[in-house]
């Protein structure tokens, strides 16, 4: 590999990347096998660090010198834990293996490092293109997605800066210097990058507007407040590559003239916010924060604040208001903390995922960015895809891909031969988009324009079992509890639509209910102040506009139609179909709701059913005897056999 | 809820009073003192927050308002073994409100209490981020993947059990 910017005279910088390149070489050079680990939050979650220790054992009890080498997250959560073995000796390319439990780990040490079989039948896919074996290149989860933020994620080890520096990392810095604040700015305005934190507001012209404001200490805000639940891109990021982001504000700050940073995390992200304050001391270690960085005249420091889990901080004001020591509460704009932030000084406020973009930006210039994506949203995007898809996972897309190429080719579609029903974009703030919009490109405007938007990356997919009644309820459940309470039509509007749905849910639903949601909805977003009250009824609009057949199903007919709101369903057994002597149902049931009847075969009493699908889920397939029905009325009766009962004593 | 501080709670107290020196007085260490005494004594008793009030010069009701504004902070001890059930999105399209019942149902307390003999709590959580496991629970330290109800109760006998081979071996010493 070969630095891109050879013309950087920057003398420090040069010497640091030859001691960089010169430590890779070493590594990469040297015979032994390598196993990379992914080891971020949801790697150690699937059991990565087992995963470690059980190499560690294995290596060590077979007298094998292999090195370990922990990176960041992949993103392909489906295949956590993932492991790449590099084993030169064997002739093979570095290879891919997923869910690489304790197990699987001993037996590729004694199989493949030691007896040189890779084990075709356990792996993904080769890293590399090879004539051994298939490349993972050549599937859509990995040719159709494109790279720029979280091209390192996953190949270099987050705690290890010169990692970062042999991958030509703070090169874009190194190039900044020798330009002018001016310049870089005008460069950030010519790639048109777009706030990657939901609104999409013009990332240059918010710098140019920070370069000119009066004052001569401004700050830098590096917005990692991730609160949607089920999105987690910033963490990864956070987790995987903390040096790109602090590159990003350190050229932020020489942008804007800023001589503060600040990188506002969630504490809930114990992991993401040790690795950060590990990143920044190595930076400061090498010069590349603190005074005169890289021997130039420009001095600029970061900081960390754990904030402490509210939702609403996500918005700028009210996130300064908690850096402050205050309750989380947004302010009125203007002024804009752009021109009064934190501490009453010119204060930059960006997403994670927009800092770290700048560095390849600077790196590869303007024009190289204006041709990833669409015309009117140029670069990438990341989404978290969850829900009912086969590859979960953070996935990183130019701008302008459709909704259908992003869930059905590069996430594998919806499992289990269900059919699609929904894609829930933008986390609580976003709208629920039926098939009909799977065409719809990817970008800020098209997405906004059909109801949803862009968010910060959250992507839920729910197949026909999903109810969209039920999901308008969870979300309004969460963005209620998170209101700050500031303004009346958010404080106790939400409560009030929650209420509703709630009701609909639970069959006491009104005819009048329906109009009554959709006003309430419509003076919420007028009558809020911040970002969260003015989306909080998107869950609700939009489901209502194209999921109308759901909601008067529940209204009406007092019926779900996908079955999920508990108090509209009940469960019941098909004595045709169950089978005598079998007694898996009772016996998995939580609450003793199975009993067997008079001829051994069984049935749930109603009064103490739970409804949580355990016994249908365990009922063997060959009888698939347990039936759901909603309205719950249509259950036949079965009564349970007198007799001692098991309760009594 | 009144609950006396065990002497461990009192003597990292006294010993956070001494700690307090470090922060300046000013309301922006607020928040970061706050998660100091939490991530000590895992809670926050109603001392600390009096002590803290003390410290930066503010009424109590203000300490307690920013506090209890956000999620992070605790105002009763959690069990030796919490229990944090994902209500994620995905999660929660996958039932993880059925897992919470089961839970809430199993050891006969509500979410965010803990039971009289503090050894479990229950709690919610946004998300843990291993969404492809969903549904998710935790119990102490361990994930839960695909958490089903009929897994709740050997959960909760396992951390008896296991509780049972520990006294039972330190007896043996």
């Amino acid at each position: 590999m070969t630095p891109r910017n050879r013309d950087i005279s920057n003398k420090r910088f040069r010497a640091m990347q030859a001691e960089a390149m010169q430590r890779r070489a070493a590594f990469d050079e040297a015979p032994i096998p390598k196993i990379h680990i992914g080891m971020a939050t949801c790697g150690i979650a699937a059991g990565a660090l087992e995963t470690q220790a059980a190499f560690e054992q294995a290596l060590a009890e077979r007298g094998i010198d292999a090195r370990i080498h922990l990176v960041g997250c992949v993103g392909h959560c489906y295949a956590e834990p993932v492991v790449v073995i590099d084993h030169p000796a064997s002739g093979f390319p570095p290879i891919l293996y997923p869910e690489v439990n304790p197990g699987k780990a001993t037996m590729l040490t004694k199989l493949f490092l030691e007896g040189g079989d890779p084990r075709l039948e356990h792996i993904l896919g080769a890293t590399v293109a090879n004539d051994l074996i298939p490349s993972v290149m050549e599937f859509p989860r990995f040719n159709q997605e494109k790279r720029v933020v979280m091209e390192k994620c996953g190949r270099i080890d987050p705690e290890d800066i010169y990692d970062y520096l042999a991958e030509n990392g703070y090169a874009a810095l190194a190039a900044t210097l020798e330009r002018s604040p001016q310049a870089i700015v005008a460069e950030i305005e010519r790639s048109g990058l777009r706030g990657r934190g939901g609104a999409g507001f013009p990332t240059g012209t918010k710098w140019e507007l920070a370069r000119r404001a009066a004052g001569d200490e401004k700050i830098v805000i590096c917005n990692a407040d991730e609160g949607d639940p089920g999105a987690y891109m910033d963490r990864t990021i956070l987790e995987s590559n903390p040096h790109q982001v602090l590159e990003g504000m350190i050229i932020c700050a020489y942008a804007v003239g800023a001589r503060h940073g600040l990188v506002y995390v969630r504490a809930e992200y114990p992991l993401a916010v040790k690795i950060i304050r590990k990143a920044i001391a190595q930076a400061n270690e090498q010069g590349l924060l603190g005074q005169g960085i890289l021997d130039s005249a420009f001095d600029f420091d970061i900081g960390v604040f754990e904030g402490s889990g509210a939702f609403v901080c996500g918005e700028e004001t009210a996130l300064i208001q908690s850096v402050e020591g205050r309750r989380g509460m947004p302010l009125h704009r203007p002024p804009y903390p752009i021109d009064a932030g934190l501490k009453d000084k010119p204060t930059v406020i960006n997403n994670v995922k927009t800092l770290a973009s700048v560095p390849p930006i600077i790196e590869n210039g303007a024009e190289w960015y204006r041709g990833i994506g669409s015309a009117g949203s140029p670069g990438t995007a990341i989404f978290s895809v969850v829900g009912n898809v086969t590859h979960p996972g953070l996935v990183e897309i130019p701008m302008g891909v459709s909704l259908r190429t992003l869930i059905f080719d590069i996430c594998g579609g919806i499992p289990n031969k269900k059919k699609f029903k929904a894609v829930q974009i933008g986390g609580p703030s976003g709208g629920c988009l039926p098939e009909d919009f799977l065409d719809t490109p990817i970008d800020f405007d098209s997405l906004t324009g059909a109801g949803a938007m862009m968010g910060s990356g959250g992507m839920v997919v729910m197949d026909e079992d999903t109810c969209l009644v039920d999901v308008a309820r969870y979300f309004l459940d969460f963005t209620q509890k998170e209101s700050c309470g500031k303004c009346t039509f958010c404080r106790i509007g939400t409560y009030h639509l929650l209420e509703i749905l709630k009701r609909l849910t639970e069959g006491e639903g009104q005819p009048s209910d329906l109009q009554q949601l959709q006003q309430l909805s419509e003076d919420i977003k007028q009558g809020s102040l911040c970002g969260l009250g003015k989306t909080a009824p998107n869950p609700v609009l939009t489901s209502l506009k194209y999921f109308a057949d759901d909601y008067t199903a529940h209204v009406e007919q007092k019926r779900c139609p996908a079955m999920m709101c508990r108090p509209l369903i009940a469960f019941y057994i098909d004595l045709d179909r169950c089978a005598r002597g079998c007694d898996v149902c009772e016996g998995c049931c939580p609450v003793d709701a199975v009993f067997t009847t008079g001829n051994r075969k069984k049935g749930i009493d109603q009064s103490l059913c739970v409804k949580c699908a355990e016994c249908r889920v365990a009922c063997p397939p060959e009888y698939r005897a347990v039936m759901k029905v909603s309205p719950p009325h249509l259950a036949p009766i079965i009564e349970r056999p007198p007799g001692p009962s098991k309760d009594k004593p | 809820m009144d609950l006396e501080l065990s002497a461990e709670e009192a003597r990292t107290l006294d010993d956070l009073k001494v700690q307090l020196i470090r922060f300046k007085k000013e309301r922006g260490e607020l928040i970061p003192i706050l998660q100091m005494f939490q991530e000590r004594l895992a809670y926050l008793p109603p001392a600390t927050i009096e002590l803290v009030a003390d410290h930066l010069d503010v009424s109590p009701a203000e300490v307690y308002g920013v506090a209890t504004f956000y999620n992070q902070f605790r105002f009763n001890p959690p069990g030796k073994n919490p229990i944090k059930v994902c209500l994620g999105t995905a999660c929660h399209v996958k039932g993880a409100d059925i897992i919470l019942e089961n839970f809430e149902r199993k050891l006969e307390i509500k979410e965010g209490e803990t039971t009289a003999d503090r050894e479990f709590s229950i709690e919610r959580v946004a998300c843990v981020g291993c969404c492809a496991l969903a549904p998710v629970a935790l119990v102490g330290e361990t994930v839960q993947g695909h958490m089903a109800p009929s897994k709740v109760e050997g959960l909760i006998m396992r951390v008896d059990i296991e509780k049972g081979i520990k006294a039972r071996a330190e007896q043996k010493k």
